[in-house]
């Protein structure tokens, strides 16, 4: 192999490799980014049924109901504008409550139900998701 | 007075990173004049002396909680253990960012004292850009984090630890990791040295590769270490995330995995030196990324120190800076190295080539998916990027790269033959094919990444000693074991995670105090919840009698606890190590009805990951011996660019 062609072919494959990776990323990234909505975004007649999203707001006052199985939690997230109720099956994180912010990742049924597989609530100032605090702040509903 | 003192050696250090870079550079410029070039290696001994000083000053004043500064107060708490007390000194911003530029100038002695193998200008060069990285770093802390700034009255005592990194693993964890993003920026500085001097060769790689293996060690210790403390911590039963703290280290590993084995190539054969050039700038670039990721404040997690926009800036700022000269300077200067010595398309070179186009895209693929949601941010639009992106996209490409891995090393240099490579490869292919039929047999609901991740496993894990097959094992050179061991830890760990995700078994359930449940081959019962009171903390403790079958019962004592500086609760999961996995337990919320939640799962084989790990980081440790005792008579600094 002349010494220029070999040169040239491991930047060819060097230029595949990065472009590959962006395909890749590219493709992975249509499927299975998780958008995050809160209850007054959620398209209602439009339901992003087939991925992962992220759904956040306010644990609505009142709307925290058990299972009799003891692991599963029923309640409604609020924004203020919509609502939404949510089924929530494990150990809900310490902070989470009643009028305080909850992030639930997760799935949204066709009857409009969410299916949360896991709980983010508002830890401290610190440690909040950044995207509820973003939301939170809009609405006036982040009171500290 | 401490505080002082730290603040004043700190500025100190400072003015001779700048007297390093600037002797640096006026001794690269006149030639002529060798007493310029004579005295950057004093200056660079006496900066990691002046700024280690500083460091151990700040710690000293976390250790007898010193509440005049302002950082200890933010930070620490007089009640606290001392050993707390000692890695809080490190376990917030300001304190962290001094323990980056003090590893930095250490280091920058340690080549200073002890580089002899490079020609001369090439090690004033790189001195040179040693000190330009730390002056970016002594401009950051002294200008916005002051770790030594006063607070006037003091107060009676501090706020306080966050809970979640009281744990002994904060002594290690960031110091270990900063060791390899610091290791990294000293191959960055290695590979600029040797741009600015025209001296890009096997004599810069041989100088390069000892750093570029310790940092890699520091890096793998660093990632299992931090996955252990996450799955113990958390309490969420996972090992990875996908978290951008964790690709934030992983994106690093990656580009120092590539860069450790081109620059094999370099030293050894002289091939690929535009190639290594160019990795030792992405895994710096990668360093900084990381450091950019998990100190701005950008993202929420327990690492992010600071939510201030102007430090993020600054950082951001080092970034562009840095990687941008580099890039430049990469541009400008790539085409006088000279093409290195050439190959066939089936040699070992092929192979690592391959190896590191693997690890390019995998890199590529974590990088965007990390910084994605950043972006898209910036934009207006939140997405949040998991599991479901990672795992298939990375995974894939990862299992490719294993096979890759096994073919390299039974490969030779220059030229092979594929019949022959072939041969040399069927044991391992047909024990991979083996066990993709029987597991396709014995458990056919498996998923397809868990499947052929056990395939790969096995094929790896006999591909890896198959470089050992009918070798004297006392002559075989220790860099050699180095590698098996390595590799073989690769396919420990890869059968770790397979059977992992393969076979874990998890149980969600509301337990009353007497009840049992059953998970996997376990009955668990749960004895009773008792309040119990540690050092700084109330906790509920549950007690649970496991057993397996009828065999002997043993006890899990998960807790729910309470910090009460700063108030903060935790989950303390409890986790049973069994020679073949992990039964992890742990306590959840009271259910008002007398009942608790309990989250269990058996993890079969979970152990495999870490201990894949550590035999990686070891594997790594061997060859680092290997390499230094191989070439301790090469210290002779003209041998380099024939």
């Amino acid at each position: 192999m002349k010494a220029k062609n070999q040169r040239l072919i491991l930047a060819l494959l060097a230029l595949a490799a990065v472009i590959g990776a962006g395909l890749l990323a590219v493709s992975g990234l249509k499927q299975e980014a998780a958008f995050f909505y809160a209850p007054g975004d959620v398209p209602k007649d439009d339901l992003p049924l087939d991925r992962a999203v992220r759904l956040g707001g306010m644990v609505k006052a009142g709307s925290i109901r058990h299972d009799a199985d003891g692991v599963t939690l029923r309640f409604v997230v609020t924004d203020g504008k919509a609502e939404v109720p949510v089924t929530f099956k494990g150990i809900a994180p310490d902070l989470f409550k009643e009028n305080s912010g909850v992030v639930a990742e997760g799935r949204f049924q066709a009857d409009g139900r969410f299916i949360a597989a896991n709980l983010l609530a508002k830890h401290d100032e610190k440690y909040m998701p950044p995207e509820l605090a973003g939301k939170m702040h809009k609405t006036g509903s982040l009171k500290q | 007075m401490i505080a002082e003192l730290g603040l004043g050696v700190l500025w100190l250090a400072a003015g001779l990173a700048v007297l390093q870079a600037v002797l640096g550079g006026l001794a690269l410029r006149f030639p002529d004049r060798p007493d310029l070039g004579q005295a950057v290696r004093p200056v660079a001994i006496a900066q990691g002396v002046l700024v280690s000083f500083a460091m151990l000053a700040l710690i000293y004043l976390f250790l007898v909680s010193d509440m005049s500064v302002k950082l200890v107060v933010a930070n620490s708490h007089s009640e606290k253990p001392w050993l707390y007390k000692f890695a809080g000194t490190w376990g917030n911003h300001e304190g962290s960012m001094l323990l980056w530029v003090a590893i930095l100038a250490v280091a920058g002695s340690g080549i200073a004292l002890l580089e002899r193998r490079v020609r001369p200008d090439t090690l004033i060069a790189t001195l040179m850009a040693q000190g330009f990285i730390a002056l970016g770093f002594y401009a950051f802390l002294l200008f916005s984090s002051n770790p030594f700034e006063r607070v006037s009255p003091a107060p009676q005592d501090g706020n306080g630890l966050n809970p979640l990194l009281q744990d002994p693993g904060l002594a290690f964890h960031p110091p270990t990791l900063y060791l390899g993003y610091v290791g990294m920026s000293v191959a960055f500085s290695f590979a600029v040295g040797a741009l600015l001097t025209r001296d890009v060769g096997p004599a810069f790689a041989r100088a390069m590769r000892p750093w570029v293996l310790g940092a890699w060690v520091f890096l793998t210790l660093g990632i299992t270490a931090g996955s252990y403390w996450a799955y113990y911590e958390l309490g969420w039963g996972g090992w990875w995330f996908w978290d951008p703290v964790e690709n934030a280290s992983l994106m690093p590993w990656l580009a120092a995995t590539a860069l450790l084995h081109s620059v094999t190539v370099l030293a050894t054969r002289d091939s690929l030196r535009a190639w290594t050039v160019m990795l030792a700038v992405v895994a710096f670039s990668m360093s900084m990324v990381g450091t950019f990721l998990v100190r701005s404040g950008i993202l929420t997690s327990v690492h992010a120190f600071a939510v201030d926009p102007e430090r993020g800036s600054f950082i951001l700022a080092l970034l562009f800076i840095y990687v941008g000269a580099a890039l430049t300077l990469f541009a400008l200067r790539i085409g006088t190295v000279r093409e290195g010595t050439q190959f066939e398309p089936v040699s070992r070179e092929a192979a690592l080539v391959l190896n590191n186009l693997f690890l390019t895209v995998i890199l590529g693929v974590v990088l965007i998916g990390t910084l994605y949601p950043l972006i898209a941010q910036s934009m207006g639009q939140q997405i949040s990027i998991g599991p479901p992106y990672f795992n298939p996209a990375a995974g894939s490409v990862a299992l490719l790269l294993i096979i890759a891995m096994v073919a390299g090393p039974l490969m030779r240099w220059r030229r092979d033959g594929l019949a022959a490579v072939a041969k040399r490869m069927a044991l391992p292919l047909a024990l991979g094919l083996v066990v993709i039929v029987l597991i396709r047999l014995m458990a056919p609901q498996i998923g397809l990444l868990p499947w052929l991740g056990l395939s790969v496993a096995a094929l790896a894990a006999a591909g890896s000693v198959a470089p050992l097959w009918k070798r004297n094992l006392r002559r075989t050179p220790l860099f050699t074991w180095g590698m098996v061991v390595a590799h073989l830890g690769v396919a420990i760990a890869l059968a770790g995670m397979a059977t992992d995700s393969a076979f874990m078994k998890e149980k969600l359930v509301a337990l009353g105090e007497g009840e049992a449940t059953q998970v996997g081959p376990f009955s668990v019962r749960l004895v009773d919840v008792t309040p119990v009171i540690g050092p700084n903390w109330t906790a509920l403790q549950g007690r649970m009698s496991a057993q397996r079958g009828s065999g002997a019962a043993f006890e899990l004592l998960p807790q729910a606890r309470n910090y009460s500086s700063p108030p903060t609760d935790t989950s303390e999961a409890a986790i049973s190590t069994l020679w073949n996995g992990q039964l992890y337990a742990v306590l959840g919320k009271a259910n008002g009805d007398g009942r608790w939640q309990v989250r269990l799962w058996w993890k079969p084989w979970v152990t495999l990951i870490w201990l894949g790990g550590a035999l990686i980081a070891f594997g790594g440790v061997l060859s680092l011996i290997g390499r230094l005792w191989r070439e301790r008579g090469l210290a002779t600094p003209e041998s380099g660019n024939a």
